[in-house]
């Protein structure tokens, strides 16, 4: 971006003044668009969440607003921006009004760093893995506020588990991620992906066996630390009914939902490119495709992907599990995951001393452990593969509902219970 | 020491948990003493639901209340049906025909499953699974189709009246329930290996609250949360009523499945199997149903003889008795009901020191207490 205001600056012939101006504007447009773009994100990934809840669970999902809903979190945006914005009487007020854009602040923030594309990012900072764990952290001040202004003892609760929560399972991801900075050497993110390749046995996951468990780690730490299922106790709604949300309404709740599903996304790419390869090309090197548009739209599209599928299993985690409690969730953090955290980071150190990189060892390790995660996930498909065999009719997989003549038809799978229920042999 | 630090350590955290709470399952309030989130105390407060229920009884003919009793437990219609007409008949020395009699029980047991749904249902949402409810609320539509069919109501049945049945049935109805009983058994089964295995499940649920055999009958315990415990006792099998001597079943008793006998995980697990037992008995009634007359020659002005009679019968959440006094006029003297949910309610504050906020949720949820019942 500095060489783009540079040459602009050139151009336009600006004195000293007119450049500062341009690179401020720029500056600011970059915060904005990452702003949009985050907001986006966020909103799809609640229209996707509950479509895909809706499938888990055996319902349709939003299907009204666009095809096939798709427009839903639009029209619930607006919604919440025109419903009454209630403050409770005994509130804190200044601070109450405050915490949700403190949730937005760390979250949204974190998207600059995000690597989209070799060079579609907000800013590649040389401290971008510091600068995302340390701006998340701010997300437990903006819910710890929450919680203390709403003056509500079910929100205190829930502020206060969140903050034990993030606090503690910051240390396990931050470990996880000190794995991969230890391979790559350097902490910026567009480094770190510059140093996997676009084959799976490049990516940092499949390096050595223990940065596939550090991916483990980091991605069950990630999930604690955005609250969600199944560690959601900040906002257990059978235990504290919402959390440290409970007394919020319109669009300051929309500003905690959307941080929420906005870190959805943030965890699911920061995973893909600390591990994953992220926009990394299969037999594209970073340089030949910072040099073509295409071949930046391919990665684009790459990393595109690998995030989506990642936001899929969040989801997928969410719908299908039940919570922890509190000292489980914590007994969880401390005496296995961090632990866990501290044996992969020497495993790797050691196997950096003794294993030389692009030797023939190092090739070994990495094929080896990708056919150890490969057969995992093949594994895990046939088991999956299993139980929906047997399930048999009695769940569509069916996602788009199409019917016989290939058409959108909503109520097909209601249909074809209610046709059960009734005992006929309309199937 | 200062005073101020005197009582560092003995503060207590009062917490008010409903009476709208989306864990109370209705209007229901506990008043928390907690330490953060380990409990020392929680006291049940009722009341927010009294409808004068049984105050309601003495100023209703005996047949003219049987649509009140839908309303004392709504998720077990039938069996507050059933024990108001078995009192009844008892007062007035009413004998019910065979078809009648096999109909009360596949209706019952049809109860049965649809209760334990809701109830399996809600405890998995209680720990934080939400899908399993729909998927359990799903079967449960099944088989409010099928009550629709056979009395026209799918929640408030007023199917079993005083001296048998409202509605015959039919052989496409029985083909129907045989379809969803062969429909239902691998569910069950799923029901038990998926959700039931669930390792978070089972923490949240095993070790959890857990009641001891003398502990649940001192507090009054029934059904399957005192089976649970250990204590094997069931109504339909040790106070015989019906044609239950006829059908063969088996008695769900606790075992300690995944912690010890009497937890929050046993209670689960003896419902589960309790729903398969239901079937078994339902296939049987299927079969045996005799042919005949569905309601005995009833009085068109129901006067039993002055007397009282208690009757109970064995339903969704165990022993539920009925208390009943006649002066022999058309209306009741007195009615007072057992009710179950009322005595596991009590038992909660004995149990509450030490636990956690979310183990009480879980406890709540594993005791199947309804407002509606410990109210009345």
């Amino acid at each position: 971006m500095e060489q783009l205001v540079d040459r602009l600056a050139a151009h336009w012939q600006l004195g000293p003044w007119g450049q500062e101006l341009l690179a401020a504007a720029a500056i600011l447009g970059v915060a904005a668009l990452v702003f949009v773009v985050a907001l986006t994100y966020a909103g799809v990934i609640t229209w996707i969440e509950r479509r895909v809840a809706g499938r888990t669970q055996s319902r349709i999902g939003p299907n009204r607003v666009g095809p096939f809903g798709f427009l839903q979190w639009l029209a619930d945006g607006i919604k919440m921006i025109l419903k009454e914005d209630v403050i409770p009487a005994q509130a804190d007020r200044p601070m109450f009004r405050l915490a949700p854009y403190a949730v937005m602040l760390g979250v949204f923030s974190a998207f600059v760093t995000v690597p989209f594309g070799s060079l579609l990012i907000g800013a590649d900072l040389n401290v971008g893995v510091l600068f995302l764990l340390a701006i998340t952290s701010l997300v437990v001040v903006g819910v710890l506020m929450a919680g203390w202004a709403s003056n509500n003892k079910w929100s205190l609760l829930g502020g206060i588990r969140s903050a034990a929560q993030i606090v503690s399972y910051e240390l396990p991801a931050g470990l996880a991620v000190m794995v991969v900075v230890l391979g790559a050497g350097s902490l910026s993110l567009q480094d770190i992906i510059r140093a996997q390749g676009g084959a799976p046995w490049n990516w940092f996951v499949f390096r050595d066996p223990f940065c596939l468990v550090a991916f483990f780690l980091y991605f069950t730490a990630a999930v604690a630390e955005g609250n969600r299922t199944p560690f959601d106790l900040p906002e257990a709604e059978s235990e504290l009914v919402a959390g440290y949300n409970t007394e919020y309404s319109g669009i300051r709740f929309g500003g905690f939902f959307l941080g929420e599903f906005a870190n959805v996304y943030l965890l699911s790419a920061i995973a893909t490119s600390l591990f994953l390869g992220g926009w990394q090309i299969p037999g594209v090197t970073p340089a030949a495709q910072a040099d073509s548009v295409l071949l930046q739209l391919a990665g684009f599209a790459v990393f595109f992907a690998k995030a989506w599928a990642l936001v899929f299993v969040v989801i997928w985690l969410r719908w299908t599990l039940p919570r922890l409690r509190v000292d489980q969730l914590m007994g969880l953090c401390y005496r296995y995951l961090i632990p866990l955290a501290f044996v992969c980071l020497l495993g790797t150190s050691a196997l950096l001393l003794l294993v030389t990189p692009g030797s023939g060892a190092d090739l070994a390790l990495r094929l080896g452990t990708t056919a150890l995660g490969g057969a995992g996930l093949l594994a895990f498909a046939w088991r999956v593969r299993h139980h929906i065999r047997r399930v048999g009719d009695r769940v569509s997989l069916d996602v788009l509902q199409r019917g016989a003549r290939g058409v959108f038809d909503p109520a097909l799978q209601a249909r074809r219970y209610g046709a059960f229920r009734r005992g006929q042999e309309e199937r | 020491m200062s005073p101020e630090l005197r009582q560092v350590g003995r503060d207590e955290f009062v917490l008010n948990m409903g009476p709208h709470h989306p864990a109370t399952h209705g209007v229901l309030r506990f008043v928390l003493h907690t330490d953060g989130e380990i409990m020392r105390r929680a006291v049940p407060e009722v009341g927010y639901l009294h409808r004068g229920l049984e105050k309601l009884a003495e100023a209703h003919t005996y047949a003219g209340y049987v649509p009140y009793t839908d309303r004392v437990n709504y998720l077990e219609a039938m069996f507050c049906n059933q024990v108001w007409s078995m009192a009844v008949e008892r007062l007035m020395g009413l004998e019910v025909p065979q078809r009648a009699e096999h109909l009360r029980v596949i209706a019952c047991e049809l109860n049965r499953i649809a209760n334990h749904c809701v109830t399996l249902g809600s405890i998995s949402m209680d720990v934080g699974a939400y899908t399993p409810f729909l998927y359990l609320l799903r079967e449960r539509e099944a088989i409010n189709d099928l009550m629709e069919a056979l009395c026209g109501n799918r929640l408030t049945y007023h199917y079993v009246r005083i001296g048998g049945v409202a509605h015959d049935v039919d052989g496409a109805w029985v083909d129907r329930v045989r379809a969803f009983l062969d429909h239902l058994e691998p569910v069950l089964d799923e029901l038990h290996s998926l959700i039931g295995g669930n390792e978070i499940l089972v923490r949240r649920l095993a070790n959890v609250a857990v009641i001891c055999a003398s502990d649940a009958v001192g507090w009054g315990l029934v059904g399957p949360n005192l089976r649970a415990s250990g204590v094997d006792w069931d109504l339909r099998r040790d106070a015989p009523y019906s044609v239950y001597p006829e059908l063969g079943f088996e008695v769900a008793v606790g075992r300690g499945e995944r912690g010890q006998v009497g937890d929050c995980y046993d209670r689960w697990a003896v419902r589960v199997v309790e729903m398969r037992q239901s079937v078994r008995l339902l296939r049987q009634a299927l079969d045996k149903l005799p042919a005949g007359e569905v309601l005995a020659k009833v009085p068109r002005s129901i006067k039993p003889p002055a007397g009282e009679v208690y009757q109970a019968v064995e339903g969704a959440r165990g022993e539920l008795g009925l208390y009943l006094v006649s002066d022999g006029s058309p209306k009741p003297w007195r009615a007072k009901w057992r009710s179950s949910s009322f005595s596991a309610l009590s038992i909660i504050e004995h149990l509450s020191r030490g636990l956690m906020i979310a183990d009480l949720v879980a406890l709540i949820a594993t005791l199947d207490t309804i407002a509606p019942e410990m109210d009345r």
